[in-house]
């Protein structure tokens, strides 16, 4: 088995892996980063999505040793290393943008690469960008209302959570 | 404004940061020294005699440990139904066997045949493959109608037919529902279908099974609603094992929504090959096997009518349901179509006379179980609808059509056997006015013309039965279960608490709103109470988390835990202070002597109950921990009246939702901000259903949406921002918090507003269609609108 080498939120990490492995098993089964999820097999759900290279990637697409040599971010990288949460995160929280949990880290990922692009993305734009995340709890509503609020909008006016 | 972390507060959840920095604990991030991992092979034909299954080749493949077949469970019991319904002639339903891998036929596609133990699961994968199956296939049943005609297929030999039950209720009342019709001055009809659905919580299935062979103790981890019902279907009936030799543990769970409830093959085997192998057993299920595994839900085909007499009142209600129960029962599903179904066709009205007559049907598609709402949804969609029908043909408002035969005074016995306790149906109909915005309607409807858009309002009520049930009224209706919940609290020597609930929260957040409960009963601060739940090893038995029962049910035993800690709580102080217990006052977490100035803290009374040197013993042992079991004496009723506002584009036929309104009476609220998700949540579900979502099988039982590439789940620009109400509220008479439940409400109360709005928008385009089913796709509208 080859081995693959990558760094893995600002640690280095190596790991022996079957060509097939993808990256979304490398990184739960390999580095027991178990954050990351697996909510499909078609690359629908976007429970996986991690940021390789500074991008949104769905993990379940990509070989891991496609991610050689590359830098990859996962939820596990997001807070700060005392533990306080990064604003994204703490805006699920405030904005109970969670039920169960399973999508949540990918929907913080793809809102963090949305927001690196886009700081202040209209309702739409959210809504627009978030197609290849699913969530069955929520509906959406406190999701996109979460995601407005983490760019600094106001979002008072917008029905209560 | 409620204190907060008490009850009535937005408290942000607790359970949020571990799963917000992934350091949740979900079944599929277990892994146990040692495992192998299992892959099952599965029928890829919906119907068909299993001749031979050759896993001589499969065997030699790298990494495998062993092959289970149908042989390896001959003497093994069968997965159980949970509830045994009794038919209109007093027979009880036809159940057939439900083995664990296939013995002798497979059923539907998906069916295991063989099961793979490898070390690794692309071992196992790859060995799958190289079994060899001799399959003679049979012609399959997929529509229900067909199934039922003379000479169909048979799904189960055995059987005498592919009925499984024909209920009638009330059956008394049939002969004078017939004499209503009769002399009615005005009844319509509607024929219509529920559409099947997949529940797709985001977390896929998994299980875990594990054995200690010095011990003989064996432990499944598994993505349950309900650790303590799993523990018991699986070890009393399925594989022998006694309770105390059979740990269950649902950790951290990705959502349910109902497919999660079932005791399903997949625990019933990882459990047993781990003892078989000596050996952990891990299985993780992909999506597509979900889609083939995972109990359906809804798929009736109704007709219904309604009688009106000269005004207008509701005089009678006859409906007539086709429901599909798949290829084999699943542990609820007979009490779907009825007793959750037709108990609640009585709705927001004083209809006097009703008869529901409903035949569940065998057919060779996965089981259908319940479904966010279960029975409920498919009632409310067809009362729903066709009032709105009746109203279009009757020329009146469909909301003062509906108003004029609310149910107004309380309790209300119904026709349909049960009896609300509280509710006003007016209440939230006029909230609902308000917080649509009704009287701006006439205007977006003229801009959404000058678009060229076609824009309808649709309005509906709803009213589900929750906090299910009674243990005697549903032993006598045929549930082989006690309905009850339990809590243990356990007070800490330094007045810290651990509630243990034998209910589960995947999602719904308990461990918070539980939590403040608890603390606002005794006036401490809510992160001194720990809730605990999923581990039969630490929890009380309980029933688990379904039909929004968990705080009506489970948190009224939780209440009840606490109010013994508190009686003894006081009886301890009253002997700290010298006082009678019966002065004893608690309040803000301090014990004081009314009408004096002593009082004691609640971590001095918690301490002298572990550290009794001061303490009487004569009249009460040591130690501060109580449990509670705590069974309704009634159904909870939360009722509700939603609006739906859509665009249709009459060029393409697509339907995008301008506006949702919600008003809701739960009764008393624990944390609105949780109800509020809830609400959002089951809304979400609801517009899937209404638009997107079907769950398709071609003629020869072949799965036609087996994958999100195919089967449409609702994704964030299908939906708008919703807005919801909960400020109406006529708190439950029957338990001590006044608590109604709010889990399933968004998906009951959704898919009927949604498709009498697309209606409503059809005909101000003077489209003479009065009904399209669910889900209403650009395609079907757009063909309705040219007919």
């Amino acid at each position: 088995m080859p081995e693959v080498k990558m760094t893995v939120n600002g640690k280095p990490a190596s790991g022996l892996i079957e060509g097939r492995t993808l990256l979304v098993d490398f990184l739960r089964e390999k580095l027991g980063l178990t954050g990351t999820h697996v909510g499909c097999d078609t690359s629908q759900c976007g429970a996986c999505v991690v940021h390789v290279g500074g991008r949104a990637v769905k993990a379940c697409t990509m070989f891991a040793a496609e991610a050689e040599g590359m830098e990859v971010k996962t939820i596990e990288g997001m807070a700060e290393p005392d533990g306080t949460l990064h604003p994204i995160q703490a805006a699920f929280q405030n904005h109970h943008g969670l039920q169960c949990g399973f999508c949540t880290p990918g929907m913080v990922m793809s809102a963090a690469a949305l927001l690196k692009d886009n700081p202040t993305p209209t309702e739409a734009e959210v809504r627009d960008y978030l197609e290849g995340n699913l969530c069955r709890c929520t509906g959406y509503h406190n999701i996109v209302k979460a995601i407005l609020a983490a760019s600094g909008q106001d979002v008072s006016k917008i029905a209560a959570e | 404004m409620p204190k907060d972390g008490g009850i009535g507060a937005s408290t942000k959840r607790r359970e949020d940061v571990r799963f917000l920095t992934g350091t949740g604990n979900y079944t599929d991030d277990i892994n146990l020294r040692g495992q192998a991992y299992v892959h099952f092979l599965r029928s890829d034909v919906a119907h068909g005699r299993l001749n031979t299954v050759d896993t001589s080749a499969a065997e030699g493949m790298p990494g495998v440990i062993r092959i289970f077949t149908g042989k390896d469970f001959e003497g093994i019991g069968g997965l159980p139904c949970g509830w045994q319904v009794t038919d209109r002639h007093g027979e009880v339903m036809q159940e057939p066997g439900h083995p664990v891998l296939a013995q002798g036929k497979v059923r539907h596609v998906g069916d295991p045949i063989a099961a793979v133990v490898a070390e690794t699961r692309e071992q196992a994968r790859d060995a799958a493959e190289a079994i060899e199956l001799d399959i003679e296939e049979l012609p399959a049943v997929v529509d229900m109608k067909a199934a039922l005609e003379d000479g169909a297929p048979k799904v189960h030999d055995d059987l005498t037919s592919n009925l499984c039950y024909d209920w009638g209720f009330v059956e008394e009342n049939k002969a004078a529902v017939d004499e209503a019709f009769k002399s009615a001055a005005h009844v319509t009809t509607l024929e219509l279908v529920n559409n099947r659905l997949v529940a797709n919580p985001m977390e896929p299935r998994v299980a875990v099974g594990d054995y200690n062979r010095s011990t003989g103790d064996h432990t499944l981890y598994t993505t349950s609603q309900n650790p303590h019902v799993i523990r018991l279907l699986m070890g009393a009936f399925v594989l022998g094992i006694p309770e105390h030799k059979l740990r269950v543990v649902a950790p951290d769970v990705g959502g349910g929504f109902g497919s999660k409830i079932f005791h399903y093959a997949e625990e019933a085997f990882c459990t047993f090959a781990a003892k078989a192998l000596n050996r952990p057993v891990k299985w993780t299920c992909s999506r597509s096997e979900a889609f083939i595994t995972d109990a359906h839900g809804r798929d009736h085909v109704t007709k219904i009518e309604l009688a009106l007499d000269a005004e207008n009142n509701f005089t009678a209600l006859r409906t007539d349901t086709y429901a599909n129960m798949g290829a084999y029962l699943s542990t609820f599903a007979p009490s779907v179509p009825t007793w959750l179904h037709g108990t609640l066709m009585a709705g927001n009205y004083k209809t006097p006379l009703i008869y529901v007559n409903v035949k569940a049907v065998f057919t060779n598609t996965v089981p259908v179980d319940a479904y966010r709402g279960a029975g409920r949804p498919e009632a409310t969609y067809q009362l729903e609808r066709v009032i709105d029908k009746a109203a279009r043909e009757l020329g009146v408002d469909p909301i003062a059509l509906r108003r004029q035969n609310f149910i107004t005074e309380f309790p209300y016995a119904t026709p349909v056997a049960v009896e609300y306790d509280t509710g006003d149906y007016h209440a939230t109909m006029d909230k609902l006015e308000e917080i649509g915005d009704f009287k701006g309607f006439a205007a977006r409807r003229k801009e959404s013309e000058a678009k060229g858009r076609l824009r309808g309002l649709g309005i509906n009520c709803y009213i589900e039965a929750c906090g299910i049930a009674p243990s005697n009224l549903v032993g006598q209706l045929g549930a082989r279960a006690g309905l009850y919940e339990s809590a243990t609290v356990r007070v800490n020597a330094t007045g810290g608490l651990v509630v243990m609930t034998g209910s589960h929260s995947h999602g719904q957040g308990h461990e918070t709103s539980f939590a403040q409960v608890v603390a606002e009963m005794i006036g401490i601060d809510a992160d001194q109470v720990e809730i605990v739940h999923g581990d039969t090893a630490n929890t009380p038995m309980g029933m688990g988390t379904y039909g929004s029962r968990s705080i009506a049910v489970g948190g009224s035993a939780m209440v009840r835990a606490t109010e013994k800690i508190i009686n003894k709580a006081k009886k301890i102080a009253a002997h700290l202070m010298e006082a009678s217990e019966a002065d004893i006052e608690l309040k803000d977490g301090q014990f004081s002597v009314a009408g004096t100035d002593k009082s004691v803290a609640w971590g001095d009374v918690t301490l002298a109950a572990y550290v009794p040197h001061n303490y009487p013993l004569e009249d009460i042992e040591p130690g501060l921990e109580e449990t509670a079991f705590y069974d309704p004496s009634n159904f909870t009723y939360p009722s509700g009246a939603y609006a739906c506002e859509v665009e249709v584009d009459p060029e393409t036929g697509r339907v995008t939702i301008e506006r949702f309104a919600a008003a809701d009476d739960f009764g008393n609220i624990i944390n609105p901000m949780i109800v509020s998700g809830q609400v959002h949540g089951g809304i979400g579900q609801g517009i899937g259903q209404a638009l997107l979502e079907a769950c398709v099988y071609d003629e020869n039982g072949q799965l036609q949406s087996g994958s999100y590439m195919d089967y449409a789940m609702p994704r964030a620009d299908d939906v708008p921002f919703y807005e919801v109400d909960h400020s109406c509220q006529t708190p439950c008479t029957h338990n001590p918090l006044g608590v109604k439940g709010c889990g399933e409400a968004g998906a009951i109360g959704s898919p009927p507003s949604v498709v009498n709005a697309v209606i409503d928008a059809l005909q101000s385009g003077g489209k003479n269609v009065t009904h399209i089913d669910m889900p209403l796709s650009p395609s079907r509208v757009w063909q309705a609108m040219q007919g």
